[in-house]
């Protein structure tokens, strides 16, 4: 099955990382930082997936299997790990940042700056 | 006995993660802080007996496998399979050595904070932190598999941020811990975005599996270079070094050694993944020799932005970045010449036995300034060292572990940071002469730059604000007067230290068949 749509999900992938690293490294704003690494998870995650996809295979759930072979679910339990992880880092950031707000009432990375040297 | 050393690989790690979540209960009961600390020291006691045990018996056996979810440690590969499909923990001696230095640190630090955090607000989800980042960090140290290797950096790096933006009403603080996150969490995407190049190719996710089966396509060259930038961002190598001054800055004492200590963790995934996911590579040379560019880079950059900060943790975590440099050096070296067994037995392994020794001396020298400029922060609270006059008088403990820390990490006799870098530059003069020379520089310029602060904060004529300033209360001095022990310790047997713990690791990470073969040995 070469099909050149079996490679949609890899270009979507690579779209995705593509715009998050651009907004990651171009963007000042804070929230928009978190939204770019949120893209860059699901483009790896998508990756991840789109891995796994075995054309006719079945799901490997022991009752009601239909005749065929069954996808060992690796990469979709990878990407369900590492779903809930990145929830978590979201999470911290998106704290992180009210506080930011809440002491320099800014989130803006150049103006709400401390650091420097 | 036996029981205890067969599981000791998931109790260090399931241990940690159940006080985690055990730690807040206990604070909400009537005195509870008392309980809480008594309870973080008993397990932290327990889990140093079960590294000790494990420890002595990887040095003595051989590499230790577990494996979850089975009876025994050769059930990786079920009956009848050909792969490793379980999850495994593989302890080698490098593996063993990261805990050592790792469950030293976290209980200098534990002490250090018992004191420090007292008072203050959020306690309990301080432990709780704590010791969250601590099974972060052992689970990537002994982690058999890729996907595992991306599971605990994360933990170890969600904790780690919290840790360093705990000061949350300051906003250098949040600042340091967003940067912090930022960065891991980036790094973190990348080691996935590699594990899933690396599980398209080969169906397995353990590392052992992995390096057996490896073909050095050009699909593996670009996982291995995401793992690299990934590692090298998480370990504050120059040029990807910028979030190491501002973290390592605003982070409460306790913390700052764990945090570094984190760092040396992301180091020893970069070697674990150059040397032994990737090892027997045709052009290991290549590699090393960008191994030791980034470690010389480190050096220089980091040393030279350090000599004109006037806030004196910010000055010591740019220190720290060029201590990092020497590890990579030395280890570089080995690894550049690791396909050649007459340079590998001349200079090479004692070279790697060099940067592998840096990192437990390093930890431990950086870890007590750490604490002792943080000692200073608690009695006066600035960190700015042209505030600063005249403290020796009051804080002689302080100032006396200062000179430890300060003598050790410019390399001078007879403390521990003389031992490593001595190894360092007699190998690699055989090596490069110009490194060498290098690296001595930077060993000069770091000893100008802490002399300058010692002036600047401990001497002097006495200050009029600081005339009441008192010495820290006593359980930071015991956090302290651990590593210091630890220091001089090390200066005075660096030989007995270099053959019992250093060794093995050099070796761990050069035999890269018998990494192999702990796990894939029983494939027909």
């Amino acid at each position: 099955m070469e099909n050149i749509a079996d490679n949609f999900p890899f270009v979507a992938s690579a779209l995705l990382l593509a715009v998050a690293f651009y907004i990651v490294i171009f963007r000042k704003n804070l929230i928009k930082l978190i939204m770019g690494i949120a893209m860059m998870a699901s483009g790896v995650n998508l990756f991840i997936v789109a891995l796994g996809y075995r054309t006719g295979g079945n799901a490997p759930i022991y009752t009601d299997v239909p005749p065929g072979p069954m996808v060992l679910s690796v990469p979709q339990a990878l990407t369900l790990t590492s779903i809930v992880i990145n929830v978590a880092v979201l999470a911290l950031m998106l704290t992180m940042v009210i506080h930011t707000y809440r002491n320099t009432g800014d989130i803006d990375s150049e103006k709400s700056r401390k650091l420097k040297g | 006995m036996d029981f205890l050393v067969t599981n000791a690989p998931i109790l260090i790690v399931a241990l940690p993660l159940v006080a985690a979540f055990a730690i807040p209960l206990i604070s909400l009961s009537r005195g509870g802080d008392r309980g809480r600390n008594v309870f973080s020291l008993a397990i932290l006691g327990l889990i140093v007996f079960l590294v000790a045990i494990l420890a002595r018996d990887v040095h003595a056996v051989g590499i230790r496998v577990y494996t979850f979810g089975a009876t025994a440690a050769e059930l990786a590969i079920p009956h009848g399979y050909t792969v490793p499909v379980r999850i495994i923990f593989e302890v080698d001696g490098m593996s063993i050595f990261m805990g050592l230095v790792i469950t030293i640190v976290a209980l200098a630090s534990l002490i250090y904070s018992l004191h420090f955090m007292k008072g203050q607000t959020g306690q309990a989800r301080f432990y709780s932190l704590m010791f969250l980042l601590y099974a972060g960090m052992m689970g990537l140290a002994f982690t058999g598999d890729m996907f595992n290797l991306f599971v605990f950096l994360e933990i170890a790096s969600i904790a780690g941020a919290a840790l360093a933006a705990y000061r949350t009403n300051r906003a250098d603080a949040v600042e340091g811990g967003f940067k912090y996150i930022v960065i891991s969490a980036i790094s973190a995407l990348l080691v996935l975005f590699a594990i899933g190049i690396l599980y398209a190719q080969y169906n397995v996710l353990s590392i052992a599996a992995i390096a057996h089966f490896m073909q050095h396509t050009t699909l593996d060259m670009i996982a291995l270079g995401l793992l690299a930038i990934a590692l090298v961002m998480k370990l504050a190598g120059v040029p990807l070094h910028m979030w190491a001054p501002d973290t390592y800055t605003v982070a409460p004492a306790g913390t700052t050694p764990m945090i570094l200590a984190a760092s040396y963790t992301s180091m020893y995934a970069l070697y674990r993944v150059t040397f032994t996911l990737y090892g027997g590579l045709i052009n290991t040379t290549t590699i090393g020799w960008i191994v030791i560019i980034v470690g010389v880079l480190s050096m220089f950059i980091g040393v030279m932005m350090a000599v004109h900060q006037t806030d004196i943790k910010r000055m010591m975590a740019y220190h720290a970045i060029s201590q990092g440099g020497y590890m990579l050096l030395g280890v570089g070296v080995g690894l550049a010449v690791i396909t050649n067994p007459a340079a590998l037995a001349n200079y090479g392994r004692d070279a790697m036995n060099g940067g592998i020794f840096h990192i437990i001396n390093h930890v431990f020298y950086k870890a007590l300034l750490f604490m002792t400029a943080e000692a200073i922060f608690f009695r006066i609270g600035t960190r700015d060292t042209n505030k600063m006059g005249g403290l020796a008088r009051n804080m002689k403990w302080t100032a006396a572990f200062y000179v430890i820390g300060a003598l050790a990490i410019s390399g001078i006799p007879p403390f521990n940071g003389f031992a490593s870098k001595l190894l360092i530059y007699e190998t690699v003069l055989k090596f490069s002469p110009v490194l060498s020379v290098i690296a001595m520089f930077v060993s000069l310029v770091t000893l100008a730059s802490f002399t300058k602060v010692f002036y600047a904060a401990f001497t002097g004529p006495e200050l009029p604000a600081y005339k009441k300033v008192k010495e820290v209360p006593k359980s930071m001095i015991i956090g302290m007067s651990i590593l210091a022990a630890f220091i001089i310790f090390f200066g005075i047997f660096p030989g007995l230290i270099v053959n019992t713990i250093v060794a093995p690791a050099t070796n761990a990470l050069i035999d890269q068949a018998g990494y192999i073969n702990a796990v894939m040995g029983a494939v027909p």
